[in-house]
């Protein structure tokens, strides 16, 4: 748990509702860092769904898998309506990052360890991705429409969050 | 459960057509003919929630369930009488044909939950 919590720390979110965005995001790096933050989590949950045996953990892995992608179609879609080209910085680098090596981590594992290790990590990692949506990313956003896809992914988030914790509590 | 499935026809449809398909389920609405006219109840799932059901309905009415979302939701009874997966802008029908409670949720994301209450027929 504490790996898992400290995984999530390091990708630079937390350190993005403080100090790292001195300056606060533009819409185009806001676009990028949500959209990584999905990719980020499609990745995991298809790690898991080629890892995992457990059948709650797979229809867990599953809904990340699907609600992520169908959130970051939508991000897509907007930001090509938009004209927009989403703009690398730190904080997607931190993600993708962090991902790659929770990846390579979790690799190493398997049966009801990786089951365990996966889900914890997932509900760090909602809970780091959430806090920053709510404190840095939704209020700097300027475009009403990008503001909005954040709004509706934080209530989904949310829910996937209290979804990984109630599985994490039945994993113990 | 010892009384039939509520679930008698759902058809998925594009959105708007929810009349064209009450007309082609002749079956399913047939034994509602002496009976008062049966309604058509939206509800709505939208930013992860479902809208409020009338407070309660009657044997034969419909629930119209339209998932205003990006993401695939479900209305699932508690009890399995009935389970309906929606796409993304999918509407889906539900005739009821039994009295009962029937609390319901989004089977892939368990929070979203609501309860229908279905009387007997309206005299």
């Amino acid at each position: 748990m504490f790996k898992a919590i400290a995984y999530a720390a390091a990708f630079g979110l937390t350190a993005a509702a403080s100090a790292a965005y001195a300056q606060a995001p533009n819409d185009a790096q806001i676009a990028h860092i949500a959209y990584t933050a999905g990719v980020v989590d499609v990745a995991a949950g298809k790690q898991a769904l080629a890892k995992s045996k457990d059948k709650a953990v797979r229809d867990f892995a599953q809904e990340m898998v699907r609600d992520h992608t169908a959130v970051n179609d939508q991000a897509l879609a907007l930001v090509k309506k938009l004209g927009v080209t989403p703009q690398d910085n730190p904080t997607s680098q931190g993600l993708a990052k962090g991902g790659a090596d929770e990846l390579k981590r979790l690799s190493t594992l398997s049966g009801a360890a990786f089951d365990k290790a996966y889900v914890a990590n997932e509900v760090a990692y909602h809970k780091t991705v959430n806090g920053a949506l709510a404190t840095v990313l939704i209020p700097n956003a300027k475009n009403p429409e990008l503001k909005s896809l954040l709004q509706t992914g934080l209530k989904l988030f949310k829910e996937h969050q209290m979804h990984a914790e109630h599985l994490a509590a039945s994993l113990k | 459960m010892a009384h039939r499935s509520p679930l008698s026809w759902g058809l998925a449809l594009v959105a708007g057509a929810a009349l064209a398909a009450a007309s082609v389920s002749a079956p399913a609405l047939a034994r509602a003919a002496k009976a008062p006219k049966p309604h058509i109840y939206p509800v709505t799932i939208e930013q992860m929630k479902f809208s409020s059901p009338p407070p309660e309905i009657h044997v034969g009415d419909t629930i119209e369930w339209i998932n205003n979302d990006i993401f695939v939701h479900s209305a699932t009874a508690k009890d399995k009488s009935f389970d309906v997966e929606l796409q993304p802008k999918q509407h889906l029908w539900t005739t009821f044909h039994a009295v009962g409670t029937y609390a319901f949720y989004c089977r892939y994301h368990p929070g979203m939950t609501g309860t229908l209450v279905v009387k007997a027929p309206a005299r």
